[in-house]
C-alpha cells in the first residue's frame, strides 16, 4: 500500500468510526431527555431506571466520540496539511463556532451525569437536553465544513491563490443545509433502530418486559419519523448534485452517457472498461425524474468529465445501492412500527422483534455507505474542482504504519465498547429490577 | 481582531496546561500511590475530576481550531515535523479519555478494572510528556524545514534532550498541580498528609526538571537564560513564581483548601511566562534561524475578526456555565462532607 493510499485508509477510518460515536452521542440524549420527562411528569420508576440507564450509555458514548473527534482535529493537519495550510481560514468558521457548542455539551453532561439530586429537578432535565441539542449543532456545524469540500465557495481562486476569503459565506456554501439535514435525519433513523433494536433483543428474551417495552417505543418512535423523512432529504440532495457536481451523480448511478430520460438503475455490476452495467434493472426516465423534476431532462454522464476528474465508479455506485437498500427497509419497518400503534399486539409477537433485531446495524451501514458516496464521489479532489487529494497529502513517509496503529486502536476501542455495553445491559434485571413485573 | 484572537489562543493553552495538566497530574499520582491507598486516592481522585474532567480537555480543542483556522501555516508546519510525536499524544489522549469513562460505567467490577487503572495510570503519564515535548521542540531550533532525510525531517526535530527535558518538566509540573489541588480535596487528616507529602515530592522533580532543562539548554546553545533573565517581564515572572512557591508552602500549613491552588496555578503561569515573554509572538524558532510568529503567519483579516467573533460570543456562552459547574461541584463538597 502507498502513503497516499494509506492517508486515504486512516482518514476513512477515523471517519468511519467517529462518525458512529457522533451519532449515537447526539442523538441518544434525546432518548434520554423523553425517558426523564416521562419520569418527572409520571413519577413512574421504570422511567427513572430508563434515563439513567441511559445515561451510562450517553457517557461512554460521548467520551469515546470526544477522543476520536479530537484525533481528526489533530489528523486534518497530519496527514492533510497542504490541505489545512489553504483551507483552514476559509471554511474553519463552522469549527470555531463547533468548538463552542462542544464546550457547552461537555459542561451539560457534567451537570446531567452528575446533577441526580443535587439540582432543581428541571434544571437537571434542561441539562441533559441541552447536551442534544448541543451535540445537534456541532453535528450540523462539520458537516457545513464539509459541505465546502463538496460545494468551495468563499474566496476567488487566482493563479494557484486563495483570495477574497469570506470565511461566512464559505460555512453558508450551497450543500451545508442538504448534507446536514440529510447526516442529521441519518443520525437518528439509525441510532432509533438500533436502540430499539437492542431492546428488542431483551423483550424477545423475555425479559424485564416493562422496562424494555418503554426503551423500545421511545427509540423506535424517533428512528422511525426519521426513517420516514429521509427519502424527501435524499431527494433534495439528489437534485443539488446533479446541478453541483454531476460527476459524484454519474458515478453513483453508473451513468457512463450523457442521455435523455436517462434511467434508474437499481444494482447492476459497472464494467468501467467497457462503460456498460451489466445486470442492472432499469426504470426508464426515472433517473431524469429524480435529478431534474422530468422524465425527458437530459442528465450528465461521466463523458462529460475528463478521465482523470472522474471518481471511481464501482466504489461510488455499490455504495450508493447499499445506502438506498438499507433505507428502504427502515422505512419498511417504520411503517410496521407506525401501523403496531393501532394493532398493538403486533409488538408482542416474535417477528415483529425479530424485524427490529435485523434492523440493528441497518441505520449504520446505511450512514457508512452514504460518507463513502459523498466522499470518494468527490474524489480526485478534496476541495472539489480546486486542490486534487494527491497534492494535500504530508510528504512524510511511512503513513502505512499509522494507518495499522489506528486500525489496531479502533479495532480494540470498538469491542471494549461493544463489551461495556452488554455488560450494562446484562446489569439491567439486577440494577432497574422493578416491582411491577408483567 | 488578530490580538483577541492570539490572546484566546494563549489563555486556551494555558487552561488546558493548568486544567488539563492537573488532571494528567492526578493520573501521575496514582501511578506513583502504594498498593495500600490506592483505592482511596482514586476515590478522591475520581470525586474531584469526575464532572469536570471532560470540560477540561475541550481547552485543547479550542486551541488548536484557533491554531489552524488563525495561524494556518504554523499548524501546518507543526503538522508535517512534529507529526510522530503529535502521533503518540494522539494516541495517549484515546486511551486515557476512554479509559477513566471505561473503568467509572464498566457495570461489572472485576480484572478488566486493572487493565483499565494501567491504561489510565500509563496514558496520563505519556501525554504530557509528548505534549511537553512538543512545546520544547517549538523553541528548541530543531524543526528543520529543509530537511533531505526521513531522521533529519522527522526525528531529530522532537527527539532531543532539549525536547525531552521539557517534557519530563511538564510531566512533573502536572503532577504538582494535580497534588496540591489534591491536598484540599482529601477525606482526613492521613490522606492530607499523604497528598502534602506528594506535592513536595513533585515540587522538588519539578525543581531538579527545571534544573535539567537549563543545563540541557546551555549545552543545546539554546539561549533560555537570555529569554528568562535577559528580559524585565521574564525576571520579574521568575521572582514571583518564587514567591508564589513559598507562599503556597505557608497556605498550606494554614490550612487553606483554596489560596494553595491558586497560588500553584499562578506559580505555573508565571513559569509560561517567562519561558515564552521574551521572543513572543514567535512562537517556533527553526534549525536554518527562520521562525514562525503569530503576527506574521495570522490569516486573512475578514478569517480573523470572524474567528474573533466566534470566540467572544463561544465565551459568552461556555464562561459562565464552565463556572456555574466548578461552583457547583465546589459547594456540594462545602455542604455536604463525603462518606
Amino acid at each position: 500500500m502507498d502513503d497516499f493510499l494509506a492517508a486515504r485508509f486512516q482518514m476513512a477510518l477515523s471517519l468511519g468510526f467517529h462518525i458512529i460515536f457522533a451519532c449515537i452521542g447526539m442523538v441518544m440524549p434525546f432518548f434520554m431527555a423523553v425517558a426523564h420527562y416521562k419520569w418527572l411528569r409520571t413519577k413512574d420508576a421504570v422511567y427513572k431506571s430508563l434515563t439513567k440507564a441511559w445515561s451510562k450509555g450517553v457517557a461512554i458514548f460521548f467520551a469515546t466520540g470526544a477522543v476520536s473527534g479530537t484525533v481528526l482535529s489533530f489528523e486534518l493537519g497530519l496527514l492533510w496539511p497542504n490541505f489545512m495550510q489553504h483551507a483552514g481560514p476559509i471554511f474553519g468558521m463552522p469549527f470555531s463556532l463547533e468548538g463552542t457548542a462542544f464546550f457547552i455539551e461537555a459542561i451539560a453532561l457534567g451537570f446531567f451525569l452528575y446533577g441526580w439530586d443535587r439540582f432543581n429537578e428541571w434544571f437537571h432535565w434542561f441539562t441533559g437536553l441541552v447536551v442534544g441539542l448541543s451535540g445537534l449543532a456541532s453535528g450540523i456545524l462539520v458537516v457545513a465544513a464539509n459541505g465546502w469540500m463538496n460545494s468551495p465557495a468563499g474566496f476567488d481562486y487566482v493563479d494557484g491563490e486563495f483570495l477574497n476569503i469570506d470565511p461566512i459565506k464559505a460555512m453558508f456554501n450551497d450543500a451545508w443545509l442538504t448534507q446536514a439535514l440529510h447526516m442529521t435525519l441519518a443520525a437518528f433513523a439509525a441510532t432509533g433502530f438500533a436502540v430499539a433494536g437492542v431492546h428488542a433483543i431483551m423483550l424477545y428474551q423475555g425479559k424485564n418486559i416493562l422496562f424494555h417495552k418503554n426503551a423500545f417505543i421511545i427509540a423506535a418512535f424517533f428512528g422511525s419519523i426519521a426513517a420516514f423523512l429521509q427519502p424527501i432529504s435524499g431527494d433534495l440532495s439528489a437534485k443539488d448534485i446533479a446541478k453541483r457536481q454531476p460527476g459524484k451523480l454519474a458515478a453513483m448511478e453508473a451513468h457512463f452517457f450523457t442521455q435523455r430520460s436517462a434511467p434508474l438503475l437499481i444494482g447492476g455490476i459497472p464494467d468501467t472498461e467497457n462503460r456498460k452495467v451489466d445486470h442492472a434493472i432499469k426504470l426508464p426516465g426515472m433517473l431524469s425524474f429524480l435529478a431534474h423534476g422530468d422524465i425527458n431532462a437530459e442528465v450528465k454522464g461521466l463523458d462529460t468529465i475528463p478521465a482523470d476528474e472522474q471518481p471511481p465508479v464501482p466504489i461510488v455506485h455499490y455504495a450508493f445501492q447499499i445506502m438506498v437498500g438499507c433505507g428502504v427497509l427502515l422505512m419498511i419497518f417504520a411503517l410496521i412500527f407506525l401501523i403496531s400503534q393501532w394493532r398493538k399486539k403486533w409488538r408482542d409477537q416474535k417477528w415483529f422483534l425479530v424485524l427490529f433485531i435485523i434492523s440493528i446495524p441497518l441505520g449504520f451501514v446505511a450512514i457508512e455507505a452514504g460518507w463513502t458516496v459523498t466522499e470518494v464521489g468527490r474524489q480526485p479532489w478534496i476541495i472539489y474542482g480546486i486542490m486534487r487529494t494527491s497534492d494535500a497529502v504530508t510528504p512524510m513517509a511511512g503513513i502505512v504504519w499509522s494507518f495499522y496503529l489506528f486500525t489496531a486502536v479502533y479495532i480494540s476501542l470498538s469491542v471494549v465498547v461493544i463489551f461495556l455495553l452488554n455488560r450494562q445491559i446484562k446489569m439491567v434485571p439486577k440494577l432497574y429490577d422493578t416491582p411491577h413485573k408483567l | 481582531m488578530d490580538k483577541v484572537v492570539i490572546t484566546y489562543l494563549c489563555l486556551s493553552i494555558l487552561l488546558y496546561v493548568l486544567l488539563g495538566g492537573a488532571d494528567f497530574g492526578a493520573g501521575i499520582i496514582e501511578m506513583f500511590t502504594s498498593s495500600k491507598h490506592i483505592r482511596r486516592t482514586r476515590k478522591t481522585l475520581y470525586h474531584a475530576i469526575g464532572p469536570i474532567w471532560e470540560a477540561n480537555h475541550m481547552w485543547l480543542i479550542i486551541a488548536i481550531v484557533i491554531l489552524f483556522v488563525g495561524f494556518p501555516v504554523v499548524y501546518s508546519t507543526l503538522s508535517v515535523h512534529l507529526h510522530i510525536p503529535l502521533l503518540i499524544m494522539l494516541m495517549g489522549i484515546i486511551a486515557r479519555g476512554t479509559a477513566f469513562t471505561f473503568r467509572h460505567y464498566d457495570a461489572v467490577h472485576d480484572s478488566m478494572q486493572e487493565i483499565y487503572n494501567r491504561i489510565f495510570v500509563w496514558s496520563s503519564f505519556v501525554t504530557p510528556l509528548f505534549l511537553g515535548i512538543i512545546a520544547g521542540s517549538m523553541l528548541s531550533g530543531h524543526i528543520d524545514t529543509n530537511a533531505s532525510s526521513f531522521s533529519e525531517a522527522y526525528i531529530y526535530g522532537w527527539l532531543n534532550g532539549f525536547s525531552v527535558s521539557v517534557g519530563l518538566f511538564t510531566v512533573s509540573l502536572c503532577g504538582f498541580l494535580a497534588a496540591v489541588y489534591l491536598i484540599g480535596e482529601a477525606d482526613d487528616e492521613n490522606d492530607r498528609l499523604r497528598f502534602i507529602r506528594k506535592a513536595r515530592g513533585t515540587n522538588i522533580i519539578s525543581m531538579c526538571a527545571g534544573g535539567l532543562v537549563f543545563s540541557i539548554a546551555a549545552m543545546e546553545n539554546i539561549p533560555l537564560i537570555k529569554w528568562i533573565f535577559g528580559d524585565l517581564v521574564g525576571f520579574i515572572a521568575t521572582v514571583l513564581a518564587l514567591l508564589s512557591l513559598l507562599l503556597m508552602w505557608y497556605s498550606i500549613k494554614r490550612r487553606k483548601k483554596f489560596l494553595p491552588r491558586v497560588l500553584a496555578a499562578f506559580q505555573v503561569t508565571m513559569i509560561l511566562v517567562a519561558i515564552t515573554y521574551a521572543h513572543f509572538p514567535t512562537v517556533v524558532i527553526l534549525k536554518d534561524g527562520g521562525t514562525l510568529s503569530l503576527i506574521d503567519n495570522a490569516a486573512p483579516s475578514r478569517t480573523m475578526s470572524a474567528l474573533g467573533n466566534a470566540l467572544l460570543i463561544g465565551s459568552v456562552l461556555i464562561l459562565p456555565a464552565l463556572f456555574y459547574l466548578y461552583y457547583s461541584f465546589q459547594k456540594e463538597e462545602l455542604r455536604a462532607p463525603k462518606q
